[in-house]
């Protein structure tokens, strides 16, 4: 049997979060009632004109900055014609021949390692409305609805080049690619609302061929989930095609989340003939570099430059790094955290975050953005761990109180509390005389040659103080008593 | 009070010789009288005018006059107008009752003119006789069984037959230009980009652009004042500072007002192919510069013989595309009976559209076909750049182009109908200028066989003060724009 080498590109279509839509002043916000974020340029009344918005522009600008692109100095809006009850104009805006951004790559993170995938190009078009079908038993024919709020959104079509292997780096460059987008601000990156969808080219090839197999497209893909179980499924009817003797007809298929399979929507026969030319409404893009350079100016610390930022001034692991910029609210966070408890807690600090704090987030459905505790406030508690005024144990109970009560400190609660770490030999040592006075029996097991019973006398004397006890210091105590 | 042109008529108000809902009433009246003889109106509401002229007069009572108040302004169909039926001339319109002012409609409203009613236009402006109309053909005043042009033939019409003091229209490939000359007008296409297209229902898009015709070059700029400017809901409009359109025809009248000027006569516009009564009545003209102290020099446009083919590419190209809305889903015309999407996008567009519009759809779905783009379309784009490099290179040394505007007079009801391509001709001298974007203005320059000739100047870009002064120095002293048609006379 041959071995299989899979091929993927992928199309991403970024929904981008600007206030009003692309050719339009309406609004861009989701979930109005349907039409009424459609204005007379969005329902295409005889005689309106598209505008292009400035900052769908500049976000594009954004993000070819961000992926080490080139931003074309001159750009063509052009359109693509086809008929459907949603595509009011009778054609969709978009950049066909010349695409505002070109070329550039993106960093993604498959498992231990870090590859590269090559960007093609993206693009700035306008989005199409939606038609919504009544279930045909509803009425003897089913009607139809349309809905234009979605009309004329703008959006960013990011195009890879076929540089992924499995449907693991697929997902890690979709991945990759959700958390750029947010943090450049581009894109609000809600996959339920559809604001970052992705289409996969897959198609399969002997390894060691140098040419590409046919591909097929699988379309509108949004969630990671989805995609990665889409690609497995067509990869597996591929090879099984292929090893059956059949062949692979160039085609756009669709995935069905219910039964997890790919089917066919349009074969290269029945591909539309979408008659693009540049659209005479508008002038061409024109981009100048002061344009450029401005928002260069503006643009954040980019999660790459970032991370390694965050490897190199804080001893942290490429791991911890790659967990904590994954947005830029974590980032913030994070760093937010470390200023409050000293540059040298910085390992801490990730741990909590990583650790405590993510799992409650997870527990809570809620992202960092939401958190139950401010950054300070567990900086805070990190710095009182790491000078020893309380033991582990104790910064758990001082983490659950911050979560409950916004406004209070880690040294508030652990005053008001009395947690203090006891660190005092004194008290430490009567705590342990009434410990072993009144576990004989374990004290005998122990000279007995029980090393367990040790430990049980550890967590006694802990128990004993409330967990205030240092336990490094009982530890020693105690051997010396029991000596 | 129909001979009085618009500065007349703007004083009249002032001094309140008559009032706006006066001179209103007057013409709707007329149009009542006449219009079923012309055709010249898809629309009139006169409640909706006469409510807009008493506006006008409590303005003009309190002396808040604008350069338009009180006076009546027919619009061509194709412009948007809150509240009216607009309907471009086709079936597929017929009940579209606009809930937006297209900017023109905006202007003319903010300088106080008042809304007379819609007139009729080739479906969609394709056309060159009024004869592509849903609503039916528009008759010329000079001549009831011969048509007015087109596609501004409705606005031509009512003005020469004094149903309107004036008229907007537009101009894709000379239809302001080759029906002023028909109907003994003054016509105006400006420069690409400096009167909005929003709201100006879209035929092809790169070459659209609003115009007026009046009777005289003096009331054109007027007009212009009121259009011209820049509108940021059309990106294709250009931002420059303001004009003042009628600042050398006001200028003093000197003895030979046009010294200086040097008038260039491309050779392509006197070869054989024009009615030799026309073109004597040309060359008259161009005697009559001479008198007026211009300077006449030969020159070229050596590619514009391709300009009739290019535009048929291009325009129909762009048209298959603008008119793709027209669907049937959200407003306009749809098939009453259909069992699929497919089939009711089919035939509400084989019912709503004409033949004409039909036939430019599908050569503009052809010259864009996978395929054929290169062979057509860019190519077509090509000679667009070449002839627009003609006239540079005109311009080089002259400061205005003078030729015929239509190669023959109005021709008879029915003539071309059957024969587009005949049709297509009748704008071989228009077309290169909407190709290249630049103005151009037709006048009265005599008449032969009792119809109206017309003789047109281009201007480069920009230069419609110049091209506007041009005109007016020449009707001066050539008065043909002020005659009227004998059966509408009274």
């Amino acid at each position: 049997m041959k071995e299989w080498e899979i091929v993927i590109g992928i199309e991403t279509h970024v929904q981008l979060a600007t206030r009003a839509k692309i050719f339009s002043a309406s609004p861009t916000a989701f979930g109005a009632g349907p039409n009424l974020q459609a204005n007379a340029i969005d329902i295409a009344l005889p005689g309106v004109l598209p505008v292009l918005n400035k900052t769908a522009v500049e976000f594009a600008i954004r993000f070819g900055l961000a992926t080490g692109s080139d931003i074309a100095p001159c750009s063509i809006f052009a359109r693509k014609n086809y008929f459907y009850p949603d595509l009011p104009k009778g054609y969709q805006i978009s950049q066909y021949e010349s695409p505002v951004v070109v070329g550039g790559e993106l960093a993604i993170q498959v498992g231990k390692e870090t590859r590269i995938v090559r960007l093609t190009r993206a693009h700035l078009e306008e989005d199409a409305g939606k038609s919504l079908h009544e279930a045909a038993g509803h009425s003897p024919r089913g009607k139809s609805g349309i809905d234009l709020n979605r009309a004329g959104t703008p959006l960013l079509e990011i195009v890879s080049e076929p540089d992924m292997r499995s449907s693991a780096e697929a997902v890690a460059y979709a991945r990759a690619l959700h958390a750029l987008v947010r943090w450049i601000g581009i894109c609000d990156g809600n996959m339920q609302e559809g604001s970052f969808r992705c289409d996969a080219n897959v198609s399969v090839r002997p390894l060691g061929q140098r040419d590409f197999g046919t591909r097929r497209e699988i379309k509108n893909l949004n969630s990671f989930r989805f995609l990665q179980q889409a690609i497995d499924y067509e990869v597996c009817w591929q090879i099984a095609t292929l090893e059956d003797g059949g062949e692979i007809e160039q085609a756009t298929v669709l995935f069905d989340a219910d039964s997890g399979e790919t089917r066919a929507m349009r074969s290269k026969e029945d591909a539309h003939d979408y008659r693009y030319f540049p659209d005479p409404d508008l002038l061409p893009l024109v981009i100048d570099r002061a344009w450029v350079d401005r928002i260069r100016a503006e643009l954040p610390e980019l999660p790459a430059a970032k991370r390694q930022r965050l490897v190199s001034d804080y001893g942290l692991s490429d791991y911890d790094a790659v967990v904590l910029t994954s947005s830029q609210e974590m980032a913030a966070y994070f760093e937010s955290a470390v200023a409050v408890a000293g540059k040298s807690n910085a390992k801490i600090c990730a741990n909590w975050l990583m650790g405590e704090l993510s799992a409650r987030l997870n527990r809570e459905g809620r992202e960092i953005d939401a958190t139950p505790l401010s950054a300070s406030q567990l900086g805070g508690l990190v710095a009182r761990i790491a000078d020893g005024t309380i033991s582990t144990p104790v910064a758990r109970q001082v983490f659950d109180a911050l979560c409950e009560d916004s406004g209070v400190s880690a040294d508030e609660i652990i005053s008001r509390r009395g947690l203090r770490q006891i660190s005092d030999s004194d008290a430490l040592e009567e705590i342990i005389d009434a410990v072993l006075t009144a576990n004989r029996t374990m004290v005998d097991e122990f000279r007995a040659g029980k090393e367990k019973a040790f430990n049980a006398l550890v967590g006694q004397a802990m128990k004993a103080s409330k967990g205030r006890a240092n336990p490094h210091q009982v530890n020693e105590l105690l051997r010396r008593k029991l000596s | 009070m129909i001979a009085s042109n618009l500065q007349q008529l703007a004083e009249a108000l002032i001094r309140k010789t008559i009032s706006s809902v006066e001179l209103t009433q007057l013409y709707l009246d007329r149009i009542a009288r006449h219009d079923h003889q012309l055709n010249a109106y898809i629309t009139v509401d006169a409640a909706a005018s006469l409510a807009q002229a008493r506006w006008a007069d409590q303005r003009l009572a309190k002396g808040e006059g604008g350069p338009l108040t009180g006076i009546p302004i027919a619009h061509k169909d194709i412009f948007c107008a809150a509240g009216w039926r607009t309907t471009c001339g086709s079936r597929m319109l017929d009940n579209f009752v606009s809930p937006y002012d297209a900017t023109v409609i905006r202007r003319f409203a903010e300088a106080g003119a008042v809304l007379l009613g819609k007139t009729n236009m080739d479906e969609f402006a394709m056309g060159s006789s009024n004869e592509t109309s849903f609503f039916g053909p528009v008759r010329n005043p000079w001549d009831v069984s011969c048509v007015p042009g087109g596609s501004s033939g409705g606005s031509a019409a009512a003005v020469a037959a004094r149903l309107a003091p004036a008229a907007t229209g537009t101009d894709t490939g000379g239809s302001i230009r080759q029906p002023a000359a028909l109907c003994n007008l003054t016509g105006l296409k400006p420069t690409y980009g400096i009167v909005s297209r929003w709201g100006m229902i879209a035929f092809a898009s790169s070459l659209d652009q609003a115009g007026m015709l009046a009777p005289s070059a003096a009331d054109c700029a007027r007009l212009l004042n009121v259009m011209a400017g820049f509108d940021e809901r059309d990106s294709t409009s250009l931002d420059r500072p303001t004009e003042d359109y009628c600042r050398e025809i006001d200028a003093r009248q000197a003895d030979k007002p046009l010294a200086g000027l040097k008038i260039g006569l491309p050779k392509q516009f006197f070869g054989a192919g024009s009615d030799p009564q026309v073109m004597r009545l040309i060359e008259a003209a161009i005697v009559d510069y001479q008198t007026l102290g211009a300077e006449i020099v030969d020159t070229s446009l050596p590619n514009m013989d391709l300009s009739v083919a290019a535009y048929y590419v291009i325009a129909p190209a762009e048209a298959s595309s603008n008119l793709a809305r027209f669907d049937g889903v959200r407003y306009g015309y749809r098939t009453p009976v259909y069992r699929d999407l497919n089939e009711m996008y089919s035939r509400s567009r084989a019912e709503g559209f004409g033949a004409e519009v039909k036939r430019r759809l599908l050569i503009g779905t052809y010259v864009l076909s996978h395929g054929y783009y290169d062979a057509y379309y860019l190519q077509a784009q090509r000679i667009r750049r070449l002839i627009a490099n003609d006239f540079a290179e005109a311009f080089r040394h002259c400061d205005l182009l003078l030729g015929p505007t239509s190669p023959s007079t109005a021709f008879k009801l029915g003539a071309k109908a059957a024969d587009p391509v005949q049709m297509y001709l009748s704008d071989i001298y228009t077309i290169a200028v909407n190709l290249a974007g630049l103005p151009g203005v037709s006048i009265p320059c005599g008449f032969a066989d009792g119809l109206p000739v017309g003789l047109q100047l281009i201007g480069n870009y920009f230069s419609e003060a110049r091209l506007l002064n041009a005109a007016h120095r020449y009707q001066q002293s050539n008065p043909w724009h002020l005659r009227l048609p004998p059966a509408f006379a009274e």
